[in-house]
């Protein structure tokens, strides 16, 4: 790596302050300390530092989506080929090489564009404020594409994550600095502003709208939605067979037919593109923990906070939705995926430790209660998460305050 | 003794580089050197003139706010030089030696006759006081206020730090009446923290408090904070335990001895052992011979919390301690050795490294680099599993940065030094330079509430 280091130290100059080069600075930055742990040592204080800095504690994270986004790519793959062929039975581990490949074809773009976009805007950014990349969108350029339907137009992703960017993330002051999560500013900005493209039953799968458009006929039958999707529907279902409650136990019988938990846990169900599978959620989060990236704390207490509301709405019951299992909450839709990867944005969460725990747990709670309760947003993940990030300096104040006055009472007992 | 208080939070850094247990004299000769600079926050008025001849233990310059504070000579000699910085600012006062060691005699009553005042102006007049810290500030004790107690710690638990068990076995009468002296100065109220099972567990007239558990549990800041933390308008003082020794023996002689013993450590020193040196000594005459390689960093104090030096400066007035570790002023491609590399030569207090596999009895050769760029903080939770206090060390540091005096108050800058976060600081991933941001705010508390 000899001569890539000469290169970098011949090229330097003309990238610093009265180079040739020198508002390019921050690219030519960015390359050379992905490249190259800088040669930056330390003045005064400690002289030596922690071997762990925030690329790597990034990338680590960027490592942890994998398993989504291997899962989902090949899920894309299948249900693309269960569009193509008109049969939403068809059997799940079979032509598997195809069926990832043509999951790769739709999820790949989606994150070129992410990316691509992204990474744009906080360059140019950079060059503004004359400082290098930050590491932060490394990961949301990942989280992204991994929340989005696969049915999703390119240009939407590219105006969401410029939206999140901009108004998320920047104008607050770039990394560390963002009050909401960036990738869930990304995808809330599409359920508001284009909410057709991002719910209903057609989205799901990519191909079926335009497919339904022009060969209806092949996909008699066939529905395209998503299990929480289905459970709204066997809701309104419900309502027209008026209120009993031996429907409603049918009606999450029929559903845990359609959804076994097995299939749900595993991430075998139509859904956004990396959120399905709860399996693949936990393998990352089982790195994120091991390694401290992301709070145990917070991921367990999303995961109880989730459980405990689904135990109090199925004490209330009465519908499919208050009467589904509580546990299957936390296996549908995209509560495992915010539980690992969207709660835990140190960002944005608690930062004190008890505050972590309340954070979680309300953040789940609040995740199954918008879910349940309103049935226009069936995917309340989002929402309860961005909810929790806006109130997470509320609970850290008090956490802080309860510092504080433990240290006034000491005052005031001596 | 009291029980034993354990931390738990905190870090040692297993470094390579510790010093033997032997002695090596180091002749008294040459240029010594006196900063003020060592003293943080002072302002000296000169009581020499170059040429003038002084004797160990002659005044050479005092705080000009509070002028019964008084920094002497350590050698004895004439004044070469004061070297004087921007805006006429005092940098160093240089002494060059005669090489005999003539000290200043001061007379001085049996310890048992004195009173609290003799007792403080025997350590103002000889000097010692400026060894004397004060908590809030950090800075040295402010002699007309009136602390609720001394702290000393018989331990210091940073990286490669000198074994006072073994500097200080041949001293412990010395100590004794060192501790007496400070007894009668604060009518009893002085602590003494000590591992399990310490020989100093046998001095007496003091208040024995027992400590073990991993770094910081030897920094008096911690101890303090366990034993009887500071609040808004108390004062405590702090002094290290060779100074203490080196008490005693000015008041059962009535002579300043000048010289303390000073753990050579860090990967780079080739013969790595304790020195019998003088105070204020040239960094090159103390690493001569002992340290071959060349691109190093030479530092007055430990990794932590000490001073850079050059081998033309002079150890630093607080420091029993030299290490020299190498610097880090290179490339590292990523996957060999930067940022995404396996790193098993990196040590690191997170699982994002290897480090917690390796066997404990493993030691690092680590050098300067930051291993990283600034960046605003991003991660929680880290610097809180280094830090034995109750005090949230993010929200402090936060509260500093932003000159939030309030805040600061609030949430206990009155207790914490600058040292306190120095595991902090090593932790952290953001690589922000937190021991500089508390003392920032330390120092604008000093001058708008002090």
């Amino acid at each position: 790596m000899k001569f890539l280091e000469k290169y970098l130290h011949k090229m330097e100059p003309h990238f610093i302050k009265g180079g040739k080069y020198e508002k390019w600075n921050p690219l030519f930055e960015t390359l050379a300390t992905f490249a190259f742990t800088p040669k930056l040592v330390t003045s005064k204080g400690t002289h030596i530092r922690d071997g762990v800095d925030l690329k790597r504690t990034m990338f680590t994270v960027v490592i942890a989506l994998i398993p989504c986004l291997i899962f989902g790519i090949y899920n894309t793959g299948h249900w693309e080929m269960a569009v193509v062929e008109g049969n939403r039975d068809i059997p799940y581990f079979s032509e598997m090489l195809a069926k990832f490949l043509m999951g790769l074809t739709i999820v790949l773009p989606v994150i070129v564009v992410s990316y691509g976009v992204g990474l744009t805007i906080e360059f140019i950014f950079g060059m503004l404020r004359g400082h290098s990349l930050h590491e932060g969108f490394l990961v949301s350029g990942m989280l992204i594409p991994l929340t989005m339907p696969a049915d999703v137009p390119l240009w939407m992703v590219g105006l969401a994550t410029a939206f999140a960017v901009i108004i998320g993330k920047e104008i607050f002051g770039g990394t560390g600095m963002n009050v909401v999560n960036i990738a869930l500013t990304a995808r809330a900005f599409l359920f508001f502003a284009y909410p057709t493209s991002m719910s209903g039953d057609k989205v799901w799968m990519s191909g079926l709208g335009e497919k339904m458009n022009t060969n209806p006929a092949e996909l008699d039958g066939f529905s395209g939605a998503t299990a929480l999707g289905d459970l709204a529907s066997f809701m309104s279902d419900k309502a027209t067979v008026a209120g009993e409650a031996v429907q409603s136990n049918m009606a999450v019988q029929s559903f845990s037919n359609e959804y076994g938990a097995w299939e749900s846990f595993m991430g075998m169900i139509p859904g956004s593109i990396g959120e399905t599978s709860t399996m693949a959620c936990l393998i990352g989060g089982l790195l994120l923990v091991f390694t401290g990236v992301g709070s145990l704390r917070i991921i367990l207490s999303f995961f109880i906070g989730g459980f405990v509301m689904g135990l109090l709405l199925n004490l209330v019951g009465g519908n499919p939705y208050l009467d589904l299992p509580a546990y299957y909450h936390l296996i549908i839709g995209g509560f495992a995926f915010g539980a690992v990867f969207m709660a835990t944005d140190p960002v944005t969460a608690s930062q004190t430790a008890s505050g972590k725990i309340i954070y979680g747990f309300f953040g789940g709670f609040l995740a199954i209660m918008i879910r349940v309760l309103n049935p226009a947003y069936p995917e309340g993940v989002f929402l309860a998460i961005l909810f929790m990030n806006v109130m997470a300096p509320i609970i850290d104040h008090y956490v802080i305050q309860a510092n504080i006055n433990r240290r006034l009472k000491r005052l005031k007992t001596i | 003794m009291s029980n034993t208080i354990s931390i738990r939070k905190g870090l040692n850094i297993r470094l390579i580089g510790e010093a033997t247990k032997e002695i090596r004299e180091v002749p008294v000769s040459g240029i010594f050197g006196v900063s003020p600079l060592d003293f943080h926050g002072l302002t000296p008025k000169m009581a020499v003139k170059e040429g003038d001849t002084v004797l160990v233990g002659d005044v050479l310059f005092f705080d000009k706010k509070k002028e019964a504070i008084k920094f002497v000579s350590p050698v004895s000699g004439s004044v070469k030089q004061i070297v004087r910085g921007e805006k006429r600012k005092i940098i160093n006062i240089l002494i060059d030696s005669d090489g005999k060691q003539e000290a200043k005699k001061f007379s001085i009553k049996p310890i048992k006759e004195q009173t609290a005042d003799d007792v403080k102006n025997l350590l103002l007049e000889s000097g010692f006081w400026s060894s004397m810290k004060q908590r809030p500030i950090d800075i040295i004790a402010n002699p007309s206020n009136k602390a609720k107690g001394i702290f000393v710690s018989s331990f210091d638990s940073a990286p490669l730090a000198p074994d006072y068990e073994f500097v200080l076995k041949n001293e412990m009468e010395a100590l004794q009446i060192g501790f007496d002296a400070l007894s009668v100065m604060m009518e009893g109220k002085v602590h003494l923290s000590s591992k399990p099972n310490s020989s100093f567990s046998k001095i007496q007239g003091v208040i024995h408090h027992s400590f073990d558990g991993v770094h910081p549990a030897g920094n008096v800041g911690t101890q303090i904070h366990h034993i009887d933390p500071i609040n808004k308008g108390e004062f405590v003082w702090s002094i290290n335990i060779q100074e203490v020794a080196e008490i005693g023996k000015f008041f059962a002689s009535g002579y300043i001895n000048s010289s303390r013993k000073i753990a050579l450590t860090g990967s780079e020193v080739t013969t790595r052992t304790y020195l019998n040196a003088t105070r204020g000594s040239k960094m090159e005459s103390l690493v001569k011979n002992s340290v071959e390689a060349t691109n190093v960093r030479y530092i007055s104090g430990n990794v932590l919390t000490g001073d850079r030096k050059e081998l033309t400066e002079y150890i630093g007035h607080y420091h029993n301690q030299i290490t020299v570790i190498p610097e880090g002023n290179e490339y590292k491609f990523f996957l060999t050795s930067g940022w995404l590399g396996a790193g098993f030569d990196k040590f690191s207090n997170s699982r994002l490294f290897p480090t917690f596999l390796l066997s404990k009895s493993k030691k690092f050769r680590l050098d300067t680099n930051t291993n990283g760029e600034e960046r605003a903080f991003v991660v929680s939770g880290e610097l809180e599993r280094v830090f034995p206090f109750d005090i949230l060390p993010v929200q402090l540091t936060k509260a500093a940065i932003t000159n939030d005096i309030d805040g600061m108050e609030n949430l206990g800058i009155y207790e914490v030094a600058p040292e306190d976060f120095a595991l902090c600081e090593y932790v952290c991933t953001t690589k922000i330079n937190i021991q500089e941001k508390i003392r920032q705010g330390l120092d604008l508390i000093a001058s708008e509430c002090m």
